[in-house]
């Protein structure tokens, strides 16, 4: 068994549980994903396996270095690949395909992904500074004030929330709540929202995973 | 259509009358108080529909011992047992909410022929 499967976010809806409460779901196509490498203790220094998601289209044209390195086990050159664990004692080899039946309904797992580019932001966007009164003469709108004293400490702190790049960092929500597995689509429903555009690319695991190097 | 109509086509209810605006409908909830079910009766206008898909809702006005009672229905929640339709109105627009400033006969729909 292993830890975790890529997926692809396709965004959110809403659907109803057994009392008829709404429950807000993002709608994941999870897998299948294909072990193109085991590595082990012996030889990398740890165990996993290197996963790609197969996508209904191939990586165009690979270049020569990632032909090679599919070659072993046979699968087409996807472009999505991620590392994950996998369970002690179990028997994976290359090529071997998971699908989102590793999932059940009720099961609690971590999402990881990239979220959305937010651009240049100023302070208040970015951390949630209050701002200035926007009318009554007020010159002071959206500025972040005083960034330090004066003599001493004579430089600005570290860390200082200043005005900058925010959004597009790799994020994980953790314990989200697995409401439906459908797989005959490779759909998987989690309770609510997932890092990430509509179409951007996500790492889902198992919560509660016993990791076998830690 | 996208997988997520897809899905969402699947968890649709279809048996349900889907009411328009401005008609007098007796819509029976099912309410549970521990583990005993019971059915409750809400009558009164539809106001207006919002939404598409599966989230789709539509607002149910009456007046109850004077005052007024708005209350919100997801239209394919599980919760619902039936949808009566009494009767079509007769009206102009998509929401009626010019309905919650008129009282008495003022506030009446008028029956389509």
């Amino acid at each position: 068994m292993v830890e975790g499967l890529i997926g692809q976010k396709l965004g959110m809806t809403q659907i109803y549980d057994k009392d008829g409460n709404v429950v807000p779901v993002t709608v994941i196509k999870v897998g299948p994903c294909a072990v193109i490498q085991k590595k082990t203790k012996e030889k990398d220094g740890y165990d996993a396996v290197q996963l790609g998601f197969l996508e209904e289209k191939p990586l165009k044209r690979p270049n020569r270095p990632t032909q090679g390195h599919f070659r072993k086990s046979g699968l087409p050159p996807c472009r999505i690949i991620r590392e994950v664990h996998f369970s002690p004692g179990a028997e994976i080899k290359e090529g071997d395909k998971f699908f989102v039946d590793i999932f059940k309904e009720g099961e609690r797992v971590h999402v990881t992904g990239t979220t959305k580019g937010k651009g240049f932001q100023g302070v208040v966007k970015r951390w949630g500074f209050r701002g200035g009164p926007a009318s009554h003469g007020s010159m002071f709108h959206r500025r972040p004030g005083s960034i330090g004293a004066s003599s001493f400490p004579s430089h600005v702190w570290k860390g200082m929330r200043m005005g900058g790049h925010m959004g597009q960092d790799r994020l994980t929500v953790r314990n989200l709540v697995v409401v439906k597995v459908d797989k005959e689509n490779n759909l998987l429903l989690v309770k609510g929202a997932v890092p990430g555009p509509k179409g951007g690319y996500v790492l889902v695991r198992k919560n509660g995973f016993v990791r076998p190097n830690s | 259509m996208s997988l997520i109509d897809f899905l969402e086509a699947k968890e649709m209810r279809r048996d349900l009358i889907v009411p328009r605006v401005g008609d007098r409908v007796r819509v029976h909830v099912i309410l549970k108080e521990g583990d005993k079910e019971r059915v409750q009766v809400f009558e009164g206008d539809v106001i207006a529909k919002r939404g598409r898909g599966l989230g789709t809702t539509f607002t149910v006005r009456k007046i109850s011992f004077g005052v007024g009672v708005e209350r919100i229905f997801p239209l394919h929640s599980p919760s619902i047992k039936k949808i009566e339709i009494v009767r079509h109105g007769q009206v102009r627009r998509a929401k009626l909410y010019y309905l919650r400033q008129l009282k008495g006969k003022a506030a009446k729909l008028r029956e389509e022929k």
